[in-house]
């Protein structure tokens, strides 16, 4: 086994290229798939680009996702990192047995066969939509008007949240999604966040209707702060992850006119082009971030005890070893088995909701307004590099 | 080949059943894995080896059965840990 040979890098963030990852990472995956990386905080951790490490180290119960535990692998966002430390619900940033406890309750809700059942308000609530874009006219932000308002629809409707308060929770979580937040207002934010849910929690105890959040206070045995920190949880994962692959996979399809045709045009195509769309776009750009629990040794590579693992999934679903020309966005590929919702025990409990948002947004969108077309030159679209989830900040289009 | 679910590894992301709904489902209550036909015919094997390799957890894997097919000796372990 090798001791650290290649220097130490920073994670870099800065793109040549919207879709594609920053340039430096696909360098480093062909160097060396795990190399050392340097954290701002002065710790000396580690970068892994490879695919097959990426989904070992992933899969193996040597690494925590203990927030108390991690280094932040770029200095903006520690104060996101920091200000949810060991909060009761919060099981994203748990290990075993606390963590199987609370997604144990959870997994029955997300099941596929729950998501069926969602699809036809969720059809529902797409031609809502889609009918007052057209009422609307373009040019119009696809992000305000359809890509933001779908997801978060969905999950307030699944979790009993109070869609008209929508202003309040989209605020507060783009600040806690912010890279440029401080710790100030990061807490703040949080803190807003969690009174306001701990009121609907008390709520639904007191008055329970037919939604997941009554479901949960009548059914287990969680407390008000166990059932606030999960609605927090589920309220920010539901909708911003979503969003944003909507909002950025439609800007991808509208630079790449033949791909846009075959989503539109072939219903056979939707299913491969949502997990297609999943692993070229890989919107959680940073991570997922691990430590080593004891000493651990991969490809010749010893990681220590106590040292934080950066998983670059993004790096990870272009390697060219188990993608064949991962750089191409091919709708017709079967992309399955990217690591976009992760992978092991914290694989993402919401991708099937996810899935099925988006096999039924992007072709509804695309046959509704054939002609659909950015408003903007392509330069213009503000790229999403200053926050925790990739994407775009607006998408003006007209049709 | 007889397919081995161990439901305390599960973590009911649905992998399984998304790739081969034919074979697997999930419980209504904690969404684990439920086995709907725990030795699929040969016919199937490859895309039974494809779902088990789709699985997060390790919490499938696959014992291969007299007469199986060849390409797997003594079992195959679901998951890259
Ligand atoms: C395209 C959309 C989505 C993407 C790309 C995504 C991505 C991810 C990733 C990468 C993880 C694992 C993080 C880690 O291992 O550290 C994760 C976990 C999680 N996601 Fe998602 N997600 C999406 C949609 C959703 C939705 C719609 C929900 C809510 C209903 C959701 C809820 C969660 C939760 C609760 C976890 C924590 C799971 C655990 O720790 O066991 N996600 N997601
Ligand atoms: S893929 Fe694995 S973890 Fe997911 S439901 Fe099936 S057995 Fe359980």
């Amino acid at each position: 086994m090798t001791e650290a040979t290649t220097h130490p890098v920073t994670l870099p963030l800065t793109r040549v290229h919207p879709f594609d990852p920053p340039e430096d990472l696909a360098l480093w995956r062909e160097e060396d798939p795990i190399r050392p990386l340097a954290y701002p905080d002065g710790h000396q951790g580690w970068l892994v680009t490879g695919y097959a490490a990426a989904r070992a180290i992933l899969a193996d119960p040597r690494f925590s996702t203990r927030i108390d535990l991690l280094h932040t692998p770029i200095a903006q966002r520690d104060a996101q990192f920091r200000s949810t430390v060991r909060r009761p619900g919060f099981f994203l940033r748990m290990d075993p047995p606390d963590h199987t406890r609370y997604r144990r309750l959870l997994t029955g809700q997300f099941t596929v066969r729950r998501m069926k059942q969602l699809e036809p308000r969720i059809e529902e609530i797409t031609r809502d939509h889609l009918d007052a874009m057209e009422r609307a006219g373009g040019p119009i932000d696809l992000v305000r008007a359809f890509a933001l308002p779908i997801p978060s629809l969905v999950i307030c409707e699944l979790l009993g949240v109070p869609y008209d308060d929508r202003e309040k929770f989209q605020r507060d979580s783009s600040v806690l999604l912010s890279l440029d937040s401080t710790l100030e207002q990061v807490e703040a934010a949080m803190q807003d966040l969690l009174d306001y849910l701990g009121d609907l929690v008390r709520h639904k105890r007191a008055e329970p209707e037919d939604d997941l959040v009554s479901g949960l206070a009548a059914d287990t045995d969680l407390t008000d702060e166990e059932l606030t920190g999960i609605t927090t949880l589920l309220l920010i994962a539901g909708h911003e992850t979503t969003a944003n692959m909507l909002g950025l996979g439609t800007y991808a399809l509208l630079r790449n006119p033949a791909q846009l045709a075959a989503v539109r045009d072939d219903p056979e195509v939707v299913e491969h082009a949502v997990e297609e769309l999943l692993r070229y776009l890989t919107v959680v750009h940073i991570g997922p971030v691990r430590a080593a629990l004891e000493d651990v040794e991969i490809d010749g590579r010893l990681i220590r005890a106590g040292e934080t693992v950066t998983i670059s999934v993004a790096a990870a679903n272009r390697d060219p070893e188990r993608f064949s020309e991962p750089d191409q966005l091919d709708v017709a590929r079967p992309a399955s088995g990217h690591l976009t919702f992760g992978h092991g025990i914290h694989q993402c409990l919401g991708q099937q909701l996810a899935r099925t948002e988006m096999r039924i947004a992007y072709p509804a969108l695309l046959r509704r307004f054939p002609g659909l077309r950015l408003a903007v030159p392509a330069e213009e679209v503000p790229m999403r590099t200053d926050m925790v989830v990739y994407g775009v900040h607006r998408l003006p289009v007209t049709w | 080949m007889r397919i081995i679910a161990d439901t305390g590894r599960c973590i009911g992301a649905g992998m399984c059943v998304l790739a081969l709904g034919e074979v697997f489902d999930q419980s209504e209550d904690d969404g684990t894995v439920v086995l709907l036909d725990a030795e699929p015919p040969a016919s199937m094997a490859g895309a039974v080896r494809r779902a088990v390799q789709l699985c997060p957890s390790g919490a499938l894997s696959i014992a291969e059965t007299s007469g199986g097919d060849q390409d797997a000796a003594g079992g195959v372990k679901g998951n890259g840990d």
